[in-house]
């Protein structure tokens, strides 16, 4: 608070009209703000009321801001009745399973491009970069004969694999800007004390690079999860499918405009991302924007 | 059992125009206390390093005791290093970070905890042993350094730069625990730094390097009175010893107006040369009224420092204006602007050629 | 210098058993599972992709697999296919995206940067459609537009603005286009936002108290102030972003199937209906290379343009 924020603030307290309007006029930002987060917000608001609506209701189409007889059966209907349940499994599966790869091998790479010498540092390092960058939709189509000639065309082990597009390149950068901000001093250290550099890693590094890790693998499951491409042009039988797709899928051609119904697969498929950003809000941003911007 | 030698060691690194370290020889006797002091990029910390394992080494070999050191990792060496950043492992208390190496060694967690107590002490560092190196203070942190390296009773201890991020009280205090440290526990030690008082102050022999080259290992006493050439004359002892070029005379050497004897030796391995450099210490110098047999110079600063006063100014050599530096009597000090005399004593004065820079005569 | 003139002669070459301390070798092997990895998922695509789009190849019957020189391309270029237009559609909805988003995020984003009480909450929330799956926005929007119980006409009608009747999806190609656009701006525009934040917290506080002493206006502080150092973040903000707009699909499909008729068709929808639908390898190829290229283009025009004009 500057002097003069105190100056003003002590100008515009109280209660009359005019020091009110004084108020709203000075906070003008903060209003701002609010209804543009309100208008980000609305949408999945929107969505979570009618998703609780019974179809009768929705027929009706009487509900705005919350349904009379607000009830779970959609839920129960679209996780049970329809088989969307299994599908959410197979999310899980393969978010989970592309995360695991990449933190993997998204260390290696970023430690051995961080510490060791090693000539075309760069052009490697560019190289995962760039991938991070290639049109999606036109990978689809080699990638779907060389998924059929290995036998994995309708498998999440295709989708799992493709979807490292999306997580590596991120993921390394990541990790390559952590490991070359630990100082290498630390690790020394530890051999000096009796470890091998494997043990330093483990019993030194390991710790300290946590956070970083935790971070990547929350990015990572969050853009492995919104995978819609891979999956709808390497899975075929409805039981593979994940949740994005089963969503769609079930929406187009089984609910049709029983939107109530719909709501609540979107509710389901947004739920855990939501969940992730909540809780791990910072990391995420800190993530996102701490290479970015160079 | 724990000498240390350097035998013809050489580091490269590759695309550099000249090695960092150029076939250093240098043999540390068991239980001594070497300083290694040079300018930034003498390659002091690189031998250094070379030492703990940390570095490779391109060509020479390093002896520890009968072994031969040349091609092990850090931990087969039995070296314990204190880092100039200290490199406490920060996710760990202080207690854990001194623990950490009998840790790896396999040592039972009861005999761990009473070695870091008894190392915690004798540093006094008992109250801190819970926190986290982030609590701690510069000198804190810095003791829980020496403690880590302490606690395994290694063969040798390396010591890079330690004091250099302390503040300057805190620095000459911990410079005698240091030194007290090392005498009690008799542990073979190299030090490395770049302040010539902590290498003077501290070490049982100091080796003086530059660009990558060892110029003298000797006492701090015979590398301040007998200093091999003109690098180490400059480099050790403050204010710096002058430096001044003059021309020979028949049985010395021509200071302003004062002939400088020199002893027959030092005339002899003169050999012929019209100008050599004569070394003489601001302490080098008796301040007289008398211009006979003293050298004429033109004050032009002068700092008191309590017990002793130094006297910055001009004189004229071989019809040069010669910057000299002259240590005087803080209660008669001469002012700005004055014309003292200065006459120089013969035994207190060192000579150099002044092709080469090394010492002539003894 | 080489480093092979420097090396001492009598350096030993023979040990390497017990070095500490990898060197290259190692490097290479860790960073090489993640290095394969993406290759096998861009470049061995790109280059069959390369090599097909010359060929008559069909999966299911065989094609003749045959060298058919640019038949393809020209097949991309030509009107009757409508490749051209869906070409012509993704690019006219790529500047159109990318200027409301950017404007719209810095907006945000400067609101974002004045220090307030819930800043962080309000951070938080925006970003939540981001993260979400892109057909999640899709189907949100869907939701919305729904001419009868839809949330957007609702408003509309409530705030007695005209147009709350609109069938918005799958009538005309321009209502269809603006829903299309809402769904795309709400997800990305938080990233946007995201994204100059940062670069704006990135400038040093004393600028701005140099320019308030100097007598700055609010327009000049921006324009003197703000624009020029946030202008790092504003180029990797619209690479990222007029890529990605370029490359939209997921709501496309989701939303309109790229109706009514053809009308929303964007190229790498085109892409996706010629490899995976109609089967037309050799024409989905030849789209994914016309694709590649843009994508360089634009990636090289701001590669010029960030080139900084101190």
């Amino acid at each position: 608070m500057t002097a003069a924020g105190i100056a003003g603030r002590a100008q515009t307290a109280g209660w009359r009209p005019a020091r009110v309007a004084a108020r709203l006029r000075r906070s003008w930002p903060s209003w701002l703000l609010i209804l543009v987060t309100l208008l980000f917000t609305a949408p999945f608001l929107w969505v979570f009321t009618h998703s609780l609506e019974s179809s009768a209701e929705w027929a009706q189409n009487k509900t705005v801001l919350w349904p009379h007889a607000p009830t779970l059966a959609n839920y129960r209907a679209v996780l049970f009745k329809d088989g969307f349940l299994t599908n959410v499994a197979n999310s899980v599966i393969v978010a989970a399973a592309t995360t695991a790869a990449t933190l993997v091998f998204g260390s290696l790479a970023g430690y051995a491009l961080a510490r060791l010498p090693m000539r075309g540092k760069s052009a490697i390092l560019g190289f995962i970069l760039l991938a991070g960058f290639f049109p999606l939709t036109a990978m689809i189509g080699p990638l779907f004969k060389v998924m059929s000639r290995l036998g994995l065309l309708d498998t999440l082990t295709a989708v799992s694999i493709s979807d490292l597009i999306y997580t590596l390149p991120l993921a390394t950068w990541l990790l390559a800007s952590l490991f070359a901000q630990l100082p290498e001093e630390i690790e020394e250290a530890a051999m000096v004390d009796g470890c091998t550099r494997l043990g330093a890693l483990r019993r030194v590094v390991a710790p300290l690079a946590a956070p970083a890790l935790a971070t990547a693998a929350v990015l990572s499951f969050i853009l492995a999860w919104s995978d819609f491409t891979f999956s709808l042009s390497f899975l075929q039988d409805e039981s593979h499918f994940t949740a994005p797709l089963a969503m769609l899928q079930l929406g187009q051609t089984k609910f049709y405009t029983y939107y109530n119904l719909t709501d609540a697969t979107v509710v389901i498929t947004a739920l855990p991302i939501v969940v992730l950003v909540l809780v791990m809000q910072r990391r995420i941003v800190s993530g996102l924007t701490g290479g970015a911007v160079k | 059992m724990a000498e240390i030698r350097f035998d013809h060691v050489s580091c490269v690194y590759a695309g550099a125009a000249r090695p960092a370290v150029d076939e250093l020889d240098l043999t540390v006797e068991d239980g001594e206390f070497l300083v290694i002091v040079g300018p930034s990029g003498c390659g002091k910390t690189t031998s250094l390093r070379m030492l703990a394992g940390l570095e490779q080494v391109s060509s020479g070999a390093i002896f520890m005791g009968e072994r031969d050191v040349t091609r092990l990792s850090p931990r087969q060496r039995d070296i314990a290093m204190v880092f100039q950043s200290y490199a406490l492992y920060p996710t760990m208390s202080v207690q854990q970070n001194i623990e950490f190496p009998l840790k790896v060694a396999g040592v039972p967690r009861r005999e761990r905890a009473a070695r870091a107590r008894e190392v915690a002490e004798m540093l006094d560092l008992t109250e801190y042993l819970s926190r986290k190196p982030a609590k701690l203070s510069g000198g804190q942190r810095q003791r829980v350094a020496m403690g880590r390296a302490i606690v395994r009773r290694p063969q040798a201890f390396l010591l890079d730069e330690p004091l250099s991020n302390l503040d300057a009280k805190l620095r000459v205090m911990t410079r005698t625990q240091i030194a007290a440290l090392q005498r009690r526990l008799g542990v073979t030690t190299v030090y490395v730094t770049h302040d010539q008082v902590e290498a003077m102050t501290m070490g049982d022999r100091v080796a003086v390097m530059r660009d990558g080259v060892l110029q003298q290992c000797a006492s701090p006493r015979d590398i301040y009175l007998r200093p091999c050439n003109t690098f180490v004359a400059g480099f050790i002892g403050s204010p710096p010893m002058n430096l001044l070029p003059v021309p020979t005379a028949e049985r010395g050497v021509r200071l302003g107006a004062a002939v400088v004897p020199l002893p027959r030796g030092t005339l002899a391995a003169l050999n012929g040369d019209r100008e050599v450099i004569l070394g003489l210490r601001p302490d080098a110098f008796e301040l007289t009224s008398e211009a006979q047999d003293a050298v004429e110079v033109h004050v032009s600063l002068v700092e008191i420092l309590g017990s002793e006063a130094y006297v910055y100014g001009q004189a004229a050599i071989d019809g040069r204006a010669t910057d000299i530096v002259l240590r005087a009597d803080p209660v008669d000090a001469p002012e700005h602007g004055a014309v003292v005399h200065a006459r120089p004593l013969p035994e207190r004065s060192h000579v150099f050629s002044a092709s080469t820079g090394q010492r002539l005569g003894s | 210098m080489s480093a092979v003139d420097v090396a001492p002669a009598t350096a030993p070459r023979a040990r390497r058993a017990l070095r500490w301390r990898p060197g290259e070798r190692t490097g290479y092997a860790m960073a090489s599972p993640a290095v394969i990895a993406l290759a096998a998922i861009t470049a061995y695509p790109l280059l069959w992709n390369l090599w097909t789009s010359f060929h008559d190849v069909d999966p299911l019957t065989g094609g003749t697999g045959q060298f058919v020189g640019l038949s393809n391309y020209r097949a991309v270029f030509s009107s009757q296919t409508g490749l051209l237009a869906a070409l012509m559609h993704t690019l006219i909805y790529m500047v159109v995206s990318v200027t409301v988003e950017m404007a719209l995020g810095l907006g945000i984003a400067l609101l974002l940067n004045r220090p307030m009480r819930g800043r962080a909450l309000c951070r938080t929330l925006i970003l939540l459609p981001w993260a979400v799956p892109t057909v999640v926005s899709a189907l949100v929007w869907q939701t919305l537009f729904d001419p009868q119980g839809g949330g957007v006409n609702y408003m509309l009608s409530m705030l007695h603005l005209p147009g709350s009747h609109t069938v918005w999806i799958g009538a005309t190609a321009s209502a269809t286009w603006a829903s299309i656009l809402v769904a795309d701006a709400w997800q990305s525009t938080p990233f946007v936002a995201l994204m100059l934040l940062a670069g704006l917290q990135a400038i040093p506080r004393e600028l701005y108290e140099a320019a308030r002493v100097d007598g700055a206006s609010a327009w000049q502080t921006f324009r003197g102030v703000t624009l020029p150092n946030l202008r790092p973040a504003l180029m990797v903000t619209l690479v990222f972003r007029t890529l990605q707009a370029f490359l939209i699909f997921d709501i496309i499909y989701a939303l309109t199937q790229g109706g009514p008729g053809t009308s929303t068709q964007t190229i790498s929808y085109m892409t996706y209906y010629n490899f995976i639908v109609s089967d037309n390898f050799g024409v989905g190829a030849a789209i994914s290379i016309v694709m590649v290229i843009v994508c360089l283009l634009i990636a090289g025009v701001y590669r010029v343009l960030l080139r900084p004009s101190t």
